[in-house]
């Protein structure tokens, strides 16, 4: 009698488990092979309005690549990109998340513009025990409700890019009385304006709200909520709107006069400058969400500033917006994170859990600045902001007396949810504002 | 009510201002939605992309115009003939290859069909213009503004968005009204509409006056879109956002009818400015608000005639 006939009903289980779970446990223990290539997936928006930094954000991506490539790839493999469209819709997201990270076999994803996306994603990243770094979203929920191993962002979140303008306005404009709100009647529209109004209650409690007004995703005309705007005069008008929606606003106000009459503080207008030219008069604050501007004071590394900014240039016929500075983030985080990985691992190539171990405290170049991971996966990231001047060598408004923000000063720390954070907010932190740079030439 | 009148006034009168600059627009696109699924019973999604076309066109051939050096008052008359242009090549041409195959199908086959036109079409839009937001408001600047008094303020507004499109609009819907009840022409397109078998056992060609119906379309709808282009930065995803308000539009003035979408329209841009001024929150959710309560009381539209269904 042959022993399998003796097999009995647990043993033949065990023996099938058995089949399927070794190998696999095997190779978890198995020292990872040097892959020929780095596949990289990339989530951004090709398609809908947020293509105006999907696209940007995606042209950076190729051409860091190719960069990349010709320096002889990362860790000595050269990286391969794969690219998937958000604007579809959170479940073909997921969908396409898992096909690259199982049939394509990606070693590393980078998740998305839209935070709804990076809300999406950054479970499957756990599930799936693959890294994947939140390259441009803003939400900052993600790592305040949860701890996660394999997810990690390289940039900052809602609560500095916005309580960074609200700094700079306090600092700059301290007697504002009253404040009208026009975001986009969204995610992000909403809550950037509970993180704004949240600070400014306590940073400054008093200031009257005069106007909160939400119009729809995607609207090309303001013409009533402008009006209405022309009606109150506010001190200040806030708008943490974006894209072609910005573009129009700032148009139609502009035309309107309504720029002479208000304020405005435009915490993401950085990416409208070159586009909307001089219609954007001077006078006015504008952020970057992040310390990037193709003509910062003070870059970290003049150079590397320099060839980025003129290398996409040349290639785009554009200035570099702050999706492709994220994306250049992105990109040397991984760099870093492999460099110390491989070290830790004995110059051998690193399996995915050693990969993510090697992001906390992870220490990285922008072209700009030094930044660094935290301990919970929240990148720090310092914020510029400036006024808008005019000049004769360029024909659109550049930014002066730029504050640059320590990302320490303005992130909620580990542990702590924002918004409960900013109440413990006093009006002494006004008085810590770096002092401002003036622009050179 | 008087007091709240008193003190809201200037207020409401502002409003309807921006009701009125704001509801020629919607009329613009509304309208020639309206007159194409009156006459081929056809409702046609790829009509937002052919106001986002007629958007792009517009604001191609007036930074042309500008960048040749032509004086600023040649963008008024680009405007008109981008529209013509995309109305005149594309009207034609999405008729006689695609909807004429599909007449006699289930409306849901007509629906996917235009759809899957409609995603085509945005992008070849981002083939040719790409996804940076493009701007061309010559138009706007050349007209300058207008001061209306506001107590002791004033408040600026456009010359172009309070005074040509209304003008425009009431051009258009005086224009349309006439030559379908004044011309031979019209007149036959109104047969088609009220009884397209009976018209047809008349000799008239019904697919001559489909092909003529549906070029009027696209024109008005590219002319939207052309008229849009100064007051407004093209993106991606301008189609689908015009085309969803043009369908509030077409159920509540009531399938195929031209007055109704004028007061819809009206109805519409004034509820949503009278909203941002008093109620911001509704803004979004009036002209729905609107659509409901009109189909609520009168499931035909606020024009429309109830049809007997033959079985």
């Amino acid at each position: 009698m042959l022993p399998s006939a003796t097999l009995t009903r647990r043993g033949a289980l065990l023996a099938g488990f058995g089949s399927v779970l070794l190998p696999a446990s095997l190779s978890a223990q198995a020292p990872a092979q040097r892959p020929s290539e780095l596949k990289i997936g990339i989530t951004t928006f090709l398609s809908g309005p947020a293509s105006v930094f999907g696209v940007p954000g995606r042209n950076a991506a190729e051409m860091l690549a190719e960069e990349i490539n010709r320096e002889g790839g990362i860790g000595g493999v050269p990286v391969r990109l794969f690219f998937v469209d958000e604007a579809p819709g959170v479940d073909h997201l997921v969908g396409e998340f898992r096909r690259l990270a199982q049939n394509e076999r990606v070693d590393v994803m980078f998740a998305s513009i839209s935070s709804g996306s990076c809300l999406a994603c950054t479970p499957l990243a756990e599930e799936l025990r693959k890294v994947t770094l939140l390259w441009d979203c803003g939400t900052q929920r993600i790592f305040e409700e949860r701890r996660y191993q394999y997810a990690f962002r390289t940039q900052a979140n809602a609560t500095p890019e916005i309580l960074a303008p609200l700094l700079y306005l306090l600092k700059n404009r301290p007697d504002f009385r009253t404040l009208a709100v026009v975001n986009q009647d969204y995610a992000w529209g909403r809550d950037s304006w509970e993180i704004w109004k949240t600070g400014m209650d306590a940073l400054k409690p008093g200031v009257r709200v005069v106007a909160e007004l939400f119009p729809r995703f995607g609207a090309t005309d303001f013409s009533a909520e402008i009006t209405r705007l022309l009606a109150l005069r506010p001190d200040v008008v806030l708008s943490t709107s974006w894209g072609g929606e910005l573009d129009t606003f700032i148009r139609q106000a502009a035309e309107r006069r309504l720029f002479e009459r208000s304020t405005f503080v435009l915490p993401l207008a950085e990416s409208s400058l070159e586009r909307v030219g001089r219609t954007l008069p001077a006078g006015h604050i504008v952020g970057s969400r992040g310390d990037h501007w193709h003509q910062h004071p003070r870059p970290a590394n003049p150079q590397a500033l320099s060839r980025f900014v003129e290398g996409y240039r040349r290639r785009f016929n554009a200035y570099p917006i702050y999706p492709t500075y994220h994306m250049a983030q992105a990109f040397s985080a991984l760099r870093a994170a492999y460099a110390k990985a491989i070290q830790a691992n004995g110059g051998n190539w690193p399996s995915d859990a050693q990969l993510a171990a090697a992001f906390p405290n992870l220490e990285f170049d922008s072209p700009t600045a030094r930044m660094r991971i935290r301990e919970d996966g929240q990148g720090l990231e310092p914020q510029l902001i400036g006024t808008t001047v005019h000049n004769d060598r360029l024909p659109f408004a550049v930014l002066d007396n730029m504050v640059v923000f320590p990302p320490e000063m303005v992130t909620a720390p580990v542990g702590q949810n924002s918004v409960a954070w900013l109440k413990t907010l006093s009006a002494d932190m006004v008085g810590r504002v770096p002092d401002p740079i003036r622009a050179t030439g | 009510m008087g007091d709240w009148l008193e003190q809201n006034g200037p207020l409401l009168g502002l409003a309807l201002l921006d009701g009125i600059a704001s509801a020629a627009l919607i009329f613009m696109v509304a309208v020639g939605l309206n007159l194409v699924f009156g006459v081929l019973r056809v409702l046609n999604v790829a009509h937002g992309s052919l106001f986002a076309i007629g958007a792009y066109a517009a604001a191609s051939l007036g930074l042309f115009l500008a960048s040749a050096g032509l004086p600023a008052w040649a963008s008024l008359p680009a405007l008109l003939l981008a529209a013509l242009l995309v109305g005149v090549v594309l009207g034609p041409l999405i008729e006689r290859v695609l909807l004429r195959r599909i007449y006699g199908e289930e409306p849901v086959l007509q629906l996917l069909v235009t759809f899957a036109l409609f995603m085509i079409l945005e992008d070849a839009q981002k083939l040719v213009w790409g996804v940076q937001p493009v701007s061309f408001s010559t138009p706007v600047s050349l007209l300058g503004t207008v001061d209306v008094p506001f107590g002791a303020d004033v408040i600026p507004y456009n010359t172009y968005q309070v005074i040509l499109l209304p003008a425009v609009a009431v051009a258009t819907l005086v224009g349309l009204a006439l030559f379908l009840r004044r011309t031979l022409t019209g007149r036959v397109i109104l047969a088609v509409t009220t009884d397209r078998e009976a018209a047809t056992a008349m000799g008239i060609d019904a697919r001559r006056v489909y092909l003529l119906t549906f070029t009027c379309g696209a024109v008005l709808a590219a002319l939207g879109g052309a008229l849009s282009a100064p007051t407004s930065s093209l993106v991606p995803g301008i189609g689908a956002s015009t085309i969803v308000l043009s369908f509030a539009v077409v159920a509540t003035a009531g399938l195929g009818q031209i007055e109704g979408a004028a007061l819809t329209a009206l109805l519409i841009g004034i509820g949503r400015s009278v909203a941002v001024t008093f109620m911001p929150e509704l803004e979004v959710v009036v002209p729905y608000l609107i659509m409901v309560a009109v189909l609520l009381v009168r499931p035909q539209g606020l024009f429309g005639v109830a049809e007997t269904r033959r079985v």
